[in-house]
């Protein structure tokens, strides 16, 4: 059988499982429908109900406008799938092709496409987190208790962490008039996504909606009353604050621990793979049947120097879904690689606020068009004298000509002048925290001496 | 990428004898996606190309920064934010947005259906019995004028007067100096001068009075950006009057007479009127109201395709040329409403994005849905029909259609 047999029936009667049912997982079955493939597809979730769409959890959901249970993602066609909810993956056993549950059932597949994502970052002391009033917001349910904790008019809500889902619940607590103090540990909100010039912006703005904005400290305790209920946070100056409601927004874990065993490259910074989303196994060697998309992928873009980048970003799960589901059913001629420049958005304070490129993959910034003062420009973001992203407050429109800078390495600072472009703009370095507020212990050591002995294997293996 | 070969095509284009189908001139202009002109100016046609520079920040909508000042009649008057580049423009389309759409005004275009839908059912009323129907005399013209009325806070009645004006006003945009006898700017000038001070003097009675209509509001506006002053509303009104009906009378009989020559989608929408949704966006690819953007400013240089546009230059951009480029629409020529990967460029794009391009559509759903349901069994009575002048707003003048 030649192998353009062996895909033609496996595109007819091959098994296709997906593990992780959200935004990536209904678009790469709905994709894998869409390129003719007639097996059966089976989407592992752990959370029970229909995938949903995480973006409105932050903003519209915390409004109250639109209920948690109203943001179910729209099904572009059917795609006949068994749905097996409510029961985490705990294992992949590469050697005979099964996932296994954690209920102890085990799932055969042919192919398999990871898209496990990411979970909140709990609070670090468990007794702490579980107090009453604490919350964190990554599932429909958590942002259905935050809503009724806004809704009960608490005296005050502590956030803890200014990246962009901390800033937009901060935002949403001034939108309903709650008292709010936002806790940030970097010199300024949005700094370790945007840099110290923007994070200055974003501090403006929170302060000016009035945020008491505490930046470059670190909450040491929550404190809970006779009741458990949170009621006061101590920070590491020594100081204290009491409020009724206190947000973790300390970024995500990636789901990777079931995969410890599986010999796959998984750890904390996400499964690495081409960019075809095609996995690499634990010595870096690429797989053939093991697939990857969205939040917990790490994907190598040859614009940022092949660099492996993880994102958390709406935008890259789908396109990440459309091009692994199309690679699963085609042959190695004809597949895609995953080339797409990254986006993202945020509303907070009023302010749409849209990136092209990636913003940490720069030395310097510039303000090309607007006003910094009106919270109305745009920002290019330069490496080594090209644009290498671009961010935007509340001037969208314009980034479709950033990414096409970006896509031709043009030349940083862009050199011709705009209609609205600041008198006063010059490059200033971008300035992003240092690596202490960034780095991973060692995830892997190298074992052997003949090149055909050298292997990888996982740190914990060797502890 | 760059020739001189192609002003002969442009003004074939623009000649009145390529009215009725100007497309297989686009298909050979579209050979030259950055064609340079004798006169120094580019002309764009390929869908790529229009996109880049529509979202190019070095393209200015400014005629003040043109190199060779330009002789038509709107270079002379207060710009409205279509003729204005950031921030100015940003400021004016807010100020102006605020009383019409989301996020200030959400729901007011979903909220003028009951009465679009109650016009064009009386305007049918009126012709339903008739056989010999003129779809734009009888219908696609009063149905957009009485809502941009409505809306602006402009006399109905008062018509007659300013629709002599905007047609004076239209004839001039495409004014050639070589060809065309110097009246035809006269004339367009003074009618902008005239439909500046009549705007001028409904506004004068808005100050300080309540009302829902658009010159009120802004009249009367105390916003986070302020008000605009008297100048500017005139400006804004002048141009919402104009795009408001002189485009969708084009989108609605151009829909029309695209039915007519298309059975059997016709007979698709009177048995599934959801139809109506993906077949106007098609319409606005395949027969839409403007065809070209007929400049915009280089505000310093400029590269597209490999060919760099000098600062100054003029540049024309042939929207429905880009929308029917086949690098970027399968089978372009087709008139299909199921099509699925439909980013026309019947509004534009950027931020001069059609202002009022939700309640055009909004319109013109209603207009051909209704028309479907109740015209019996119509047919054209002569294809192709009689185009107005223009190359630019691109209609027929009289659509006559015969029913049973």
């Amino acid at each position: 059988m030649t192998s353009a047999d062996t895909l033609k029936g496996f595109k007819r009667d091959g098994r296709v499982v997906i593990v992780g049912a959200s935004l990536a997982g209904l678009r790469a079955a709905e994709a894998l429908r869409d390129e003719g493939f007639t097996g059966s597809l089976t989407m592992i979730g752990d959370e029970l109900g229909e995938p949903y769409d995480r973006p409105p959890l932050s903003k519209q959901v915390l409004t109250g406008w639109v209920p948690a249970g109203g943001t179910t993602l729209p099904r572009r066609r059917d795609i006949n799938a068994e749905w097996l909810l409510g029961v985490p993956a705990d294992g992949l056993d590469l050697a005979t092709n099964h996932v296994h549950l954690a209920d102890g059932r085990e799932v055969p597949f042919d192919r398999v496409l990871i898209s496990t994502g990411v979970r909140a970052r709990p609070w670090f002391v468990e007794a702490e987190a579980a107090l009453d009033g604490v919350f964190v917001v990554r599932t429909r349910e958590d942002a259905d208790g935050l809503q009724r904790a806004l809704a009960a008019g608490p005296s005050r809500v502590l956030v803890i962490g200014a990246g962009f889902t901390g800033s937009e619940i901060a935002s949403i607590c001034r939108e309903r008039d709650i008292p709010v103090t936002v806790a940030e540990l970097a010199s300024a909100p949005l700094v370790g996504a945007l840099g110290a010039v923007i994070g200055d912006v974003a501090a403006d703005m929170q302060r000016a909606h009035g945020v008491d904005l505490r930046c470059g400290v670190k909450v040491t305790q929550l404190e809970g009353d006779a009741q458990g209920r949170f009621h006061r946070a101590h920070f590491d100056d020594g100081s204290t604050i009491d409020a009724d409601v206190a947000v973790v927004a300390l970024g995500g874990i990636r789901n990777t621990e079931w995969l410890r065993d599986s010999g796959l490259a998984a750890g904390p910074w996400g499964i690495a793979c081409d960019t075809g989303c095609r996995a690499l196994d634990l010595n870096g060697l690429i797989t053939d049947d093991i697939f990857v998309a969205g939040d917990v992928a790490r994907c190598p873009n040859p614009i940022y120097e092949y660099r492996l980048i993880s994102l958390e970003h709406w935008v890259n799960a789908v396109e990440q879904a459309q091009v692994a589901a199309h690679n699963m059913v085609s042959a190695q001629a004809d597949r895609w690689p995953h080339l797409s420049i990254p986006t993202f958005w945020s509303i907070q304070f009023g302010v749409n606020i849209k990136s092209v490129g990636v913003p940490t993959f720069a030395d310097e910034v510039v303000v090309t068009q607007g006003s910094v003062p009106d919270h109305r420009f745009v920002a290019a973001y330069g490496y080594q004298g090209r644009v290498t992203a671009a961010v935007s407050f509340n001037n969208a429109k314009w980034l479709d000509h950033y990414r096409q800078l970006i896509e031709t390495a043009a030349p940083f600072p862009p050199p011709c002048p705009t209609p609205d472009e600041p008198v006063d703009a010059k490059p200033v370095p971008v300035d992003f925290p240092g690596p202490t507020l960034l780095a991973q212990g060692a995830t892997v050591v190298v074992t052997g001496h003949d090149p055909s002995e050298r292997r990888v294997t996982a740190a914990w293996q060797h502890r | 990428m760059t020739t001189t070969e192609s002003p002969d095509i442009l003004r074939r284009i623009l000649d009145y004898s390529a009215r009725a189908d100007p497309y297989p001139l686009y298909s050979e202009l579209r050979e030259t996606p950055v064609a340079l002109q004798e006169d120094g100016s580019y002309v764009i046609s390929t869908y790529r190309e229009l996109t880049g520079i529509l979202h190019d920040p070095h393209l200015s909508s400014d005629v003040r920064n043109l190199s060779r000042p330009m002789a038509a009649a709107e270079a002379r008057t207060t710009p409205s934010f279509i003729n204005l580049d950031p921030p100015e423009h940003d400021r004016l389309r807010r100020l102006a947005m605020r009383h019409f759409g989301p996020p200030h005004t959400p729901g007011l275009v979903t909220g003028m259906e009951p009465d679009l839908t109650a016009t064009v059912s009386g305007l049918i009323d009126d012709f339903a019995d008739k056989q010999q129907i003129d779809i734009v005399e009888d219908f696609a013209y009063p149905f957009p004028v009485t809502v941009i009325c409505h809306l602006l806070g402009v006399p109905r009645e008062d018509e007659p007067q300013f629709h002599v004006w905007v047609n004076a006003i239209i004839d001039s945009l495409d004014y050639d100096p070589k060809t065309d006898p110097k009246e035809k700017l006269d004339n367009g000038m003074q009618a902008t001068t005239d439909l500046r001070e009549y705007l001028g003097g409904l506004l004068e009675q808005r100050h300080g009075r309540p009302g829902d209509d658009l010159l009120t509001r802004l009249a009367n506006d105390d916003g986070p950006d302020g008000r605009m002053t008297d100048d500017e509303i005139v400006s804004t009104a002048n141009l919402l009057l104009i795009a408001g009906h002189e485009t969708t009378v084009n989108l609605i009989t151009n829909g029309m007479l695209t039915l007519l020559r298309h059975p059997q989608v016709l007979q698709r929408l009177r048995d599934e009127p959801d139809l109506i949704v993906p077949l106007v966006e098609e319409l606005l690819r395949y027969e839409p109201p403007v065809h070209i953007i007929p400049w915009r400013a280089a505000y310093s240089d400029i590269t597209v395709a490999d060919t760099v546009i000098p600062k100054g230059s003029q540049i024309m951009l042939m929207l429905a040329s880009g929308s029917r480029d086949p690098d970027r629409f399968h089978d372009p020529d087709r008139f299909d409403p199921d099509r699925q990967d439909n980013q026309h460029l019947g509004f534009g794009s950027g931020i001069h994005l059609c202002f009022g391009g939700p309640l055009a559509r909004l319109e013109t759903q209603i207009a051909l849905t209704e028309l479907v349901r109740r015209l019996n069994r119509p047919r054209l009575v002569a294809d192709p029909p009689p185009y107005r002048p223009s190359p630019i707003l691109r209609g027929p003048i009289h659509l006559h259609i015969e029913q049973s």
